[in-house]
């Protein structure tokens, strides 16, 4: 029990230590930039009177540390303030951005997981045959191909050429606002709507992102899973499993696979974080209006309340997903209970 | 295990290749006009506050304004909700007079009230482009004594001495717009005149109402039906933010949207010879320039600012990369516009250049840095800038940079040379007067900040003096031979080099007819589009 509360306590400090860390950095960083937040507000015409107006409603004439300390009574007090991009509180803006971003980052990374971690697998076992050139080949286009180059070229195959899938978006346009916002998730508010055909176009846009998106998972997740079962299968206890007689599966999967769980759960947690940072580029290429694209031009309109809001959703997320794996770790791995 | 691998890739193609397989839409609606575009500058639609070319756009088709320039003749400026106006002798007061039987698209009437209130608003909350509006003397004290309503509609009163023509233009700016004033006040919190709820809401008497605005997604608009025009054929407007030009060439050519507002260049190059797209060209106001900052010790020197309009490759800049985007312009009004002057009399002329320099004792050359916006086309061109500059010894280094870092370096006057964009706010040659050539106190202390030639440092007491007399002129045709002899004089003695005018292009559905694009950026109409 008390190792129990230990291990919330130590948690929940790291969490709060990292929120307050993001805070502060993304703050200074916010302020020392040579950009001017007032003037993305009020234009570069304006005269100096509205300037100085808008100067002070932002509270930029006060202390640095005093403007930090109210920024962060604010934000827990659950106020972000309100984004010069969208003029919404930012708080609804990351309602209404992440959920695009989720859903296709979840996608990529399972599409990542289910084909990328077979593979690797199926790569290590026929080491040096054509499978394993097969596997390292896909590896290293998937990991080296500028994403955004793939994106345009996809959609001029599948999209203008084939028309397999439609154009970028969320959804065509004459579906939008069809079934009602509950969870910022497509598939699932389509679902919840019972609406088939916004369902069905919904899951058609993502194909395309989720498929370029899990190509770079996929090939990440592959190479190394390939390289941790290598490791693993020229240890002594698979010979010795061999030796035993055991079903070559049960030496793959029950054995050597086994041990390479704690590593694979790190790099897939590590995945699937990196891609919930917004993956900018893609979402650039595919009109998606997701927090990678609201940090981004958050940063060029100088709208740091946005900027802040969205970094800290991600950091959380990368918190979040660490203590998932941590959890994961004792789940299959004896040693870290 | 080989099988059970083979079969776990073979079951995953297999899905793959169902799930791509499903139905896909394409070709809009007929009474649906779907437009990709660029809608990340969008930050308010208030139009009190609305200064951005895309939120100008969809104000202009939200709202009527008091004057307007119609999408029938966009040379003629006539009344929009106004029915008629008079101006007094002295040229100080106009009484105007309300149409009757307008709407908003509330249902609520559109009443001389309105009006007032709708600019008195203006000058009380104070935003950017108030100055539109407070150049005649209104501010937030006087206005309600400036602009009242008469029995036979309202009345505008000026305290500056300027031409009633200016003011007239004026009230055709997006500031003009008439907002329904009971709709907007029911939503005012805590004394903000609304401000709040209209940051993302409508409440105008145009053509189309706001049904929608996401940001970095959609605008949608949805017609009026009451419109004093008519109803507009198009139902629904959809602005889409498509931010790559490829992927909008791309949803074109699929028939996915109607028309590709923001291609490049090499994309419209590219649509050429598709039988379904047509391809648009529409002169606008915008301008780029160079400026030189007069405080820098280079560049102080009459012949130095003469030998920088000999050291553009004007004609081998808008043959190539500029091509179909841009046109030559030497002067501070556009092309197209009353009282602009047809004067492009700079071309690339190094030795002239150079000569111009040992006459100004720097015939050895010196350095400068080029402050430039870091996309394209202002990096290529500050690149060609850069090399022909660099011919007649003058080594310049670009500082390419975002505007959010760019203007308040170009405000607090830090810039040695800099590469800028500029646009009227509204249609008349004052706007462009009163910030190219008039700068009334060059000092440090006056910070004239909005005023390009105070933020250069420059300041020409016989141009100032014409710029004020030209504003105040109120004989029409005497205004426009003042302004003729403004722009001549300023392209042949300031420390600014104008370079081009904007030509904007625009990729459409050939079913698609009907778009108007005027010369400002607040002059684009959807009311008469139509599909076939």
């Amino acid at each position: 029990m008390a190792a129990w509360l230990k291990g919330v306590s130590g948690a929940l400090a790291s969490l709060a230590l990292t929120f307050l860390g993001l805070t502060l950095i993304t703050f200074l960083i916010g302020r020392v930039m040579p950009v001017d937040p007032v003037l993305a507000i009020v234009g570069d015409r304006a005269p100096k009177v509205v300037y100085d107006a808008m100067y002070r409603e932002l509270g930029l004439d006060k202390p640095l540390i005093v403007q930090y300390l109210l920024y962060l009574g604010n934000i827990l007090s659950g106020d972000f303030g309100v984004s010069i991009q969208t003029a919404k509180p930012v708080l609804d803006d990351l309602f209404r951005f992440f959920p695009a971003t989720l859903e296709l980052a979840t996608l990529a990374t399972l599409v990542g997981v289910v084909l990328g971690v077979p593979m690797g697998v199926w790569a290590a076992v026929n080491q040096g045959r054509w499978i394993d050139h097969v596997v390292r080949v896909v590896g290293l286009i998937g990991y080296s191909m500028p994403i955004f180059w793939l994106g345009m070229v996809a959609l001029l195959i599948f999209y203008a050429t084939l028309q397999w899938v439609p154009g970028p978006g969320r959804l065509d346009v004459f579906y939008e606002g069809l079934v009602p916002r509950v969870s910022g998730l497509l598939l699932v508010d389509a679902w919840l709507a019972g609406d088939d055909t916004v369902w069905y176009n919904a899951l058609d846009h993502l194909l395309l992102p989720v498929a370029i998106l899990g190509s770079f998972a996929l090939a990440y997740i592959a190479r190394m899973t390939r390289s941790f079962m290598l490791d693993q299968l020229r240890q002594e206890y698979v010979l010795t499993a061999r030796v035993k007689g055991l079903p070559e599966w049960k030496v793959v999967w029950r054995h050597a696979f086994g041990n390479v769980l704690v590593q694979l759960i790190t790099i897939i947690g590590l995945t699937y974080a990196s891609l919930l940072e917004g993956s900018v580029l893609t979402e650039t290429v595919f009109a998606w209006p997701g927090i990678g694209q609201y940090i981004t031009a958050g940063l060029f309109k100088s709208d740091m309340n946005a900027v802040i809001g969205g970094t800290i959703v991600v950091g959380m997320c990368f918190v979040g997903i660490n203590m998932l794996s941590d959890v994961l770790y004792k789940f299959v791995d004896p040693r870290a209970r | 295990m080989s099988y059970v691998f083979r079969k776990s890739i073979l079951a995953a193609t297999v899905l793959a290749t169902v799930g791509i397989a499903a139905p896909v839409a394409a070709e809009t609606p007929a009474n649906m006009l779907v437009m990709g575009m660029r809608l990340d500058d969008i930050i308010t639609m208030d139009p009190a506050e609305v200064f951005e070319l895309t939120t100008g756009e969809i104000s202009a088709n939200i709202y009527d304004r008091v004057m307007m320039f119609e999408p029938e003749d966009l040379s003629t400026l006539v009344c929009g909700v106004c029915e008629d106006y008079t101006i007094s002798e002295d040229g100080k007061t106009i009484d105007f007079t309300v149409r009757d039987g307008l709407t908003f698209h509330s249902g609520n009437p559109v009443r001389a009230e309105d009006v007032v209130w709708s600019l008195q608003r203006v000058i009380k909350l104070n935003k950017t482009p108030a100055f539109i509006l407070s150049q005649f003397g209104w501010t937030s004290e006087n206005v309600e004594e400036m602009i009242t309503v008469t029995d036979s509609g309202f009345r505008v009163h000026i305290v500056e001495d300027f031409s009633p023509g200016l003011v007239l233009n004026a009230l055709a700016a997006g500031v003009a717009s008439v907002v329904d004033r009971e709709l907007v006040m029911s939503n005012e919190v805590d004394g903000d005149l609304g401000y709040a709820w209209l940051k993302d809401k409508s409440a105008g008497s145009g053509a189309f109402r706001l049904v929608s605005w996401n940001a970095n997604e959609t605008v949608m608009l949805e017609a009026f039906e009451d419109y004093r025009h008519g109803a507009p054929a198009m139902k629904r407007v959809v602005g889409r933010h498509v931010p790559e030009p490829a992927a909008q060439r791309l949803l074109l050519e699929q028939g996915d949207i109607d028309m590709a507002r923001t291609l490049t260049p090499d994309q419209i190059a590219g649509l050429e010879g598709n039988e379904n797209i047509a391809i648009d060209f529409y002169p606008k106001a915008g301008l780029i320039y160079m400026a030189a900052n007069v405080s820098n010790e280079y560049l102080s020197n009459p012949k130095v600012w003469e030998a920088l309009h000999y050291l553009v490759d004007y004609k081998g800049m808008e043959e190539s990369f500029l091509t179909g985007q841009f046109i030559t312009h030497q002067t501070f009004w556009p092309t197209g516009m009353w009282s602009s002057v047809a004067s492009n009399p700079f071309s690339l002329d190094i030795d002239r250049a150079r000569g111009l320099l040992e006459e100004a004792g720097l015939g050895d050359g010196f350095s400068i840095e080029i402050d430039s916006l870091n996309t394209s086309p202002y990096m290529e061109i500050a690149q060609s800038l850069q090399q022909t500059l660099g011919e007649a010894g003058i080594t310049a280094e670009i500082v390419p940079q975002d505007g959010s870092a760019l203007w308040p370096k170009y405000r607090a006057r830090r810039h040695g040379l800099i590469l800028a964009r500029w646009s009227p706010d509204y249609v008349d040659p004052h706007s462009n007067a009163d910030s190219f050539a008039h700068n009334p106190d060059n000092s440090e202390e006056a910070q004239l900040t909005g005023v390009l030639a105070w933020r250069n440092a420059w300041a020409d007491e016989e141009i100032t003096a014409l710029a004020a007399a030209a504003r105040s002129e109120t004989d029409l045709d005497a205004r426009k031979t003042m302004y003729e002899e403004l722009q001549l004089k300023h392209q042949a003695n300031s420390p600014f080099v104008i370079m081009f005018q904007q030509n904007e292009q625009v990729a459409r559905r050939t079913n698609v007819e009907g778009f108007v694009s005027g010369s400002n950026f607040d002059l684009v109409f959807y009311r008469n589009v139509t599909k076939q």
